[in-house]
């Protein structure tokens, strides 16, 4: 298993490189053959066996590498760092997080004592425009030594377990998705796979269009994180997802309508292998899923996504049986391939 | 109006009470594969659901699109007590949704309802369910699961000169292309495309477009009819079809757009303009395929667009026919 590297490593969006190089390594005496498109997307392909005369369906296999972040866009005279989001982040969640700036440049985000401030200022929300990193500089010649405008910032924190089960780490979303393709691709089945690590998901779905233009498949399996919300002061029919009851398998998003007679196929499997599998119960936010059902005449697809609590947070949450049933079910729909290639 | 076309109505009522919401077309793929498999040289479903048939021709590859799709409702989570959560497919209303009647493929109907005790600013997220009259969930489950879609039921009725009815978005363009498609004598190579997925922004055009290479496309679609007791100064209805000049997904080439107005002029076909900021329509993804494919749109204006009562009159449907019968005869070229 690749997941704790993976997430260790810093990749914001457009700056993915150290995630597509460790796939690279890990990867190039498993598959055939690798490249790198010009946007960036890693294409790792590997054959099937026994190929017939009419050769063996294809298969793409859709994860994307990149992670929220944040891109500084100012140094300040006093050698602080203001910056931006790099995709969906809640300004609530960043004040006194420890981060990593450029070159492994390390920070803090800062922002007025408690003590300073005043009592409705207690009670507000922290903008972004209110909040600096400081990199402990005393000056901006000091600052601009180490760091750099456009220089892109990632959450400091390790991947951990947590009580009897559970995964902490940040950028889970969609780095577990990259370590479940990682591993299928060890294997070799009668189909021929096209892993597909993506570039800037995070920031609408931009590197899988570029990779719409020219793959074909004949099926395709994004496999994503997605948003958990179980938590008991929340009425159950917004949950989502829970954790512990396997990969949750998409009915609707935002970017995509999925075909109800895969996930039918996909649900009859599960339930023939005591795969415990949920459907995704909501229908907002989007996934590579979306550019790809319509590339070129359309790829018939499924997405599958391991649930995770405080997605798009430095302490993102899974539970490891989740990972392993997603795993577990990409394998036994590449074992079943038949089934799901015959009359799509 | 030349007055003697005669348009099967009846054909238009079978087509908008079936059942077809987005990314659930087959029912309406089927019923218009009844009607035209005398009338044509091929027909093929694409992997998204498209249904592309083909009058096939020496001449230009021209492609007529209508979308074949509904809004409705998709089940998200069903409760113990068998209630049925859910969320929008497409442009729905939700504030007029309470107490509507949904129904699923299946033919099981459900209601809208809602919690009563919840605060003002609760009801405002809109906590709707859809109550089909059972005890529990294992009930519910005999009839529905998640990812099963309902649409909003409406009778057909023809009121005089007016049509009342669901899905005359966009059942009505399927129908014109059906009519046109029964008694075309032309020589181009025509494909009739239904298209799927319409309504959550035209991605069944895109994969369809793809495939054909179309050199010229002409999408059919209904339209919002502005016309209310004191409001009359935008597309309404029975001012004629409407000749597509700009949505949020296209600006209409003007020589396009010219083409189109100049034969319904001569035609003596009634017409006016649809410009609309909001919405796109599958113009949107057809006119940016590969390099590009000069696309044009007509449209029927409807009032009460998404609502399970769209009202649409037998003058402005005939305009739209009379238009693209005359457009296929006199076919635009560049």
């Amino acid at each position: 298993m690749f997941l704790k590297e993976l997430c260790e490593l810093d990749g914001v969006s457009g700056n993915e490189k150290k995630v597509r190089e460790y796939i690279i390594e890990q990867l190039k005496d498993k598959a055939d053959d690798y490249k790198i498109d010009k946007i960036g997307n890693l294409i790792v392909r590997k054959k099937g066996m026994d190929g017939n005369i009419l050769g063996v369906p294809k298969v793409l296999l859709c994860a994307h590498m990149d992670e929220v972040g944040l891109f500084i866009t100012e140094i300040t005279n006093d050698g602080f760092l203001k910056f931006q989001t790099v995709g969906g982040i809640d300004p609530k969640i960043l004040v006194s997080k420890t981060v990593v700036c450029g070159n492994e440049v390390p920070g803090v985000i800062g922002s007025k004592a408690i003590h300073l401030q005043k009592p409705e200022e207690r009670k507000q929300i922290l903008s972004i425009e209110e909040l600096y990193i400081d990199i402990g500089a005393v000056s901006k010649e000091e600052a601009e030594n180490i760091v750099k405008l456009g220089d892109y910032v990632a959450f400091a924190s390790r991947f951990e377990r947590l009580g009897s089960g559970f995964n902490k780490a940040k950028a889970l979303d969609d780095r577990a998705g990259c370590s479940v393709i990682m591993q299928i691709l060890n294997n070799q089945y009668r189909c021929d796979l096209v892993g597909a690590f993506t570039v800037q998901e995070e920031v609408g779905l931009r590197g899988s269009k570029v990779i719409s233009n020219y793959l074909e498949a004949d099926l395709a399996i994004v496999v994503e994180a997605t948003m958990a919300k179980d938590l008991a002061e929340t009425f159950e029919e917004e949950w989502i997802v829970e954790l512990g009851k396997g990969p949750a398998c998409s009915l609707m998003d935002s970017a995509t309508i999925y075909n109800p007679e895969l996930i039918q196929k996909v649900a009859e499997l599960a339930e023939k292998l005591d795969i415990p599998l949920q459907f995704r119960r909501g229908t907002t936010a989007a996934n590579d899923a979306g550019n790809i059902h319509q590339a070129g005449r359309g790829i018939p697809l499924i997405t599958l996504s391991i649930p995770c609590r405080n997605i798009h947070t430095m302490s993102s949450l899974i539970a490891m049986q989740d990972y392993e049933n997603c795993l577990k079910l990409v394998h036994s729909i590449l074992e079943n391939i038949q089934v799901f290639c015959s009359n799509t | 109006m030349s007055g003697n076309i005669n348009l099967d109505f009846s054909l238009l009522k079978k087509l908008t009470q079936a059942y077809g919401p987005s990314g659930n077309e087959k029912e309406i793929a089927g019923l218009i594969m009844g009607y035209s498999k005398n009338h044509v040289d091929n027909v093929e479903t694409d992997i998204l659901g498209n249904l592309i048939i083909r009058k096939k021709g020496r001449g230009k590859r021209i492609m007529i699109a209508a979308h074949m799709d509904e809004v409705g409702v998709i089940v998200t989570h069903i409760d113990n007590n068998g209630y049925l959560y859910f969320s929008a497919v497409g442009g729905l209303n939700e504030a007029g949704l309470l107490a509507r009647r949904v129904m699923f493929s299946n033919r099981c109907y459900g209601v809208i309802g809602r919690e009563r005790k919840e605060s003002e600013e609760e009801k405002s997220k809109g906590k709707y369910f859809i109550d089909i009259g059972v005890n529990s969930e294992e009930e519910a489950r005999k009839m529905v699961r998640e990812g099963d879609m309902a649409i909003l039921t409406g009778e057909f009725v023809e009121n005089g000169s007016h049509i009342i009815s669901k899905a005359i978005d966009n059942r009505l363009g399927c129908f014109i292309a059906l009519e046109v498609l029964k008694n075309y004598q032309g020589e181009d190579d025509v494909f009739f495309v239904f298209t799927v997925q319409e309504e959550v922004g035209a991605r069944g055009a895109k994969t369809a477009a793809f495939a054909i290479e179309p050199d010229l496309a002409l999408i059919i679609d209904t339209t919002i009819s502005y016309d209310t007791p004191k409001e009359k100064y935008r597309t309404s209805l029975n001012n004629g079809v409407a000749i597509k000049v700009m949505d949020r997904s296209i600006i209409v080439s003007p020589v396009i757009k010219n083409w189109m107005i100049d034969i319904a002029v001569k035609n003596n076909i009634v017409f006016q303009s649809e410009i609309i900021s909001a919405g796109g329509t599958d113009s949107g993804p057809v006119h940016l395929t590969k390099g590009g494919v000069p696309t044009g749109g007509i449209a029927v204006p409807v009032r009460y667009l998404h609502s399970g009562s769209e009202i649409t009159t037998k003058l402005d449907i005939e305009s739209a026919y009379r238009l693209l019968s005359e457009l296929l005869k006199n076919p635009f070229a560049s």
